[in-house]
């Protein structure tokens, strides 16, 4: 008898006969699509846990990731739009870099899947516009650029929008921990800063 | 229960594992009530979190809404664990993991010892998780010449200062700033001698000394929040990137999950992804969540592992009113808000799952005799339902136990006696009238002789009236 029959065997007396009834679950909470995405709150949540908050028109981009990250090494996902990057960072394109050139780098910039305003939070899925998984979390300085129309409400709208056939990065905030007294710390082991740029 | 045999419910084996304590709760708790640090180190992270977590609730408007679904998810879940248990194996191994299964922690242990093995590799790095720390895994590795690299701060901090863990989230609750700088200062390799205790200065000092553990270990074991049977995915929720570096980083992935943390689809997740962070940290939303199903080819651990543990677990199930103990999602709540566990803190209650969800979660996991002295770790005040996002009965769960824990010779006397005496009318008048005499004992409050002392050690006798009613209502 392998370990798996013996689970599921136990757990199966343990229900025992008749099974109990299957219970109805009641969803009366806010399902998706209940609001409109409101970009000051995303604003207002990302800012309130030290993320750094950019807004600006679509030409703009490059002008904040000059101001951030000018003259320094910046790790790109391969399907990052050209245009969002100035001339003056050092572009460190991403085939398949080692760890350790990635942890060398300054920072890191792309773009995002989903932002949920209700809790601050980015979702990265690991399209070519935001690369593996990896080089958003080695560099000290993550910008990620979030377009206005990839804004939710809330959670539940987030859901909606992402497969889980990716994997997937819930973002809020920079790193941080609450293990010392239970106080707010930001910058363990993730990116230290993170920026959003919100185009409008 | 004592004997495992198959096909049947079993409770966790001894000799393996934290989930049963040296000493009985009174005696544990006697000791930590008298260390004052302790107690005012508690008191300020409880009110810190208890603050925190009360302001982001405030904010959500449907909060009664999302705990009585989370709950209906949960209670739908147990009703169907085999089968759901099933579909989650088929959705992982389609996706490219490995699910293998572990009765006890026993086996669990061997499993993971095995697979580190046969990966090649001598280190592991581990992200904080509740059910290797129940099956003792860290002790195994040792054992088999791995080391355990514990990676979460809190974990870091208790693994450094060679201690045990005190509370679900924040292990090192127990322990002050200054306590974590002497720790760094006297076993972290390499830590820069002017260490301040500023929180900040003390993380940057962690994120230096495991910097080069996360790029060089080939091994991660972690545990799971959530797994969805409908698409094989895992989901673990955290704070500060390490466990990002244990998920992404290494070329094996070993995940051990307690069978009962399965949720049953997809969108089940928007509810528990709204309830626990503002339950557990007090935060909108914690600052990592990672969400993986089997392997990505290309992008992180192109080997995946998902050991699922019983270790008790179908035992617990076994108890139609104590199992909704399994709907926990470990946010630990219920311990911030707890009147004993503020003052008496986790270590005294031996097991790894400390506080109301330990005090009835460890007992049906080891069978009640094996910590008969936790259902009684509570004064009933119900502050633990009212805190619990998943609305799981904890006041009622203990009152069960403490019917199934084994009660003194002594007191079964006296009960007995007492019904007999209040089944005969005569001898109840008689008894009435002889307790009157234990006023000429002394007043109020003196104790009971042994072996009744017991009852009266942490209570007053009450002082019987002058005259009973019975007495009162004759004499009309």
């Amino acid at each position: 008898m392998t370990a798996r029959e013996v689970i599921l065997g136990r757990l199966r007396a343990a229900l025992g006969e008749p099974r109990p009834a299957p219970a109805e679950v009641p969803r009366d909470y806010r399902p998706a699509g209940t609001a409109a995405a409101d970009l000051d709150l995303l604003v207002d949540r990302l800012t309130d846990y030290r993320a750094t908050v950019h807004r600006c028109a679509g030409a703009g981009v490059a002008r904040i990731v000059d101001a951030v990250l000018g003259g320094r090494q910046v790790v790109v996902p391969p399907g990052l739009p050209g245009h969002w990057l100035p001339g003056t960072v050092v572009a460190v394109p991403d085939d398949d870099l080692p760890p350790e050139r990635i942890a060398a780098a300054d920072g890191v910039v792309t773009a995002a899947a989903v932002a949920v305003a209700e809790t601050g939070t980015i979702l990265l899925d690991g399209a070519p516009d935001q690369g593996r998984r990896i080089i958003t979390l080695l560099p000290d300085v993550h910008l990620c650029v979030v377009r206005a129309d990839q804004v939710v409400a809330a959670v539940p709208d987030a859901l909606a929008r992402v497969t889980p056939h990716r994997p997937l990065t819930w973002i809020s905030g920079p790193s941080a921990t609450s293990d010392i007294e239970l106080n707010r710390v930001e910058g363990v082991h993730g990116p230290r800063n993170l920026h959003v740029i919100i185009v409008d | 229960m004592t004997r495992t045999f198959l096909g049947m419910p079993a409770t966790a084996p001894r000799g393996v594992g934290h989930l049963r304590g040296e000493e009985p709760f009174p005696a544990a708790a006697r000791r930590a009530l008298v260390d004052a640090q302790l107690r005012r180190n508690l008191r300020h992270a409880t009110t810190t979190i208890r603050g925190k977590s009360g302001a982001v609730i405030g904010e959500v408007p449907d909060w009664q809404e999302l705990r009585a679904a989370a709950r209906a998810i949960k209670t739908d879940t147990m009703a169907r664990l085999p089968e759901l248990l099933e579909q989650l194996e088929a959705a992982v191994t389609a996706a490219g993991g490995t699910v293998h299964w572990a009765a006890d922690a026993v086996e669990a242990n061997r499993i993971v010892t095995d697979l580190v093995g046969a990966a090649g590799a001598d280190r592991v790095m581990k992200v904080k998780s509740m059910a290797t720390q129940e099956i003792g895994l860290n002790e195994a590795l040792e054992a088999a010449g791995i080391e355990p690299v514990e990676t979460d701060l809190a974990e870091l901090i208790v693994q450094l200062g060679d201690d045990r863990p005190s509370h679900i989230l924040v292990p090192a609750i127990h322990r002050n700033r200054a306590e974590i700088r002497e720790i760094f200062l006297r076993a972290m390799p390499g830590v820069d001698p002017t260490l301040t205790d500023e929180p900040a200065v003390l993380a940057a000092a962690a994120r230096r000394h495991l910097r080069e553990t996360f790029l060089s270990t080939r091994v991660a074991v972690s545990g799971a929040n959530f797994a969805v049977a409908e698409t094989g995915t895992l989901a673990v929720v955290e704070s500060e990137g390490n466990g990002r570096m244990c998920l992404t980083l290494p070329e094996t992935l070993i995940t051990v999950m307690g069978i009962e943390k399965v949720v049953p689809t997809w969108r089940d997740l928007e509810v528990f992804l709204q309830l626990l962070p503002r339950a557990s940290t007090g935060e909108r939303m914690n600052p990592y969540t990672s969400m993986w199903t089997g392997v990505t080819p290309g992008d992180g651990p192109q080997a995946f592992h998902l050991v699922l543990l019983d270790n008790g677990r179908s035992a617990v199930l076994a108890d139609e009113v104590g199992r909704q103990a399994l709907h926990c999602i470990r946010c630990s709540a219920c311990l911030n808000v707890c009147p004993v566990y503020e003052r008496a803190g986790g270590h005294a209650y031996g097991s790894v799952y400390p506080g109301p969800i330990g005090a009835v979660l460890s007992p049906q996991l080891t069978g009640v005799a094996d910590n008969a002295s936790l259902p009684y770790a509570s004064s009933l005040c119900g502050a633990c339902y009212d805190a619990c996002p998943v609305m799981i009965d904890i006041p009622s769960i203990l009152v069960h136990l403490r019917g199934q824990a084994p009660h003194p010779r002594a007191e079964a006397t006296a009960m007995a006696a007492a019904a007999y005496t209040m089944d005969h009318p005569a001898l109840y008048a008689a008894a009435q009238r002889a307790a009157r005499l234990s006023r000429l004992a002394g007043p109020r409050g003196r104790g009971l002789p042994p072996p009744l002392s017991g009852w009266t050690a942490s209570r007053d006798l009450p002082e019987p009236p002058p005259q009973t009613f019975r007495e009162w209502w004759a004499q009309r």
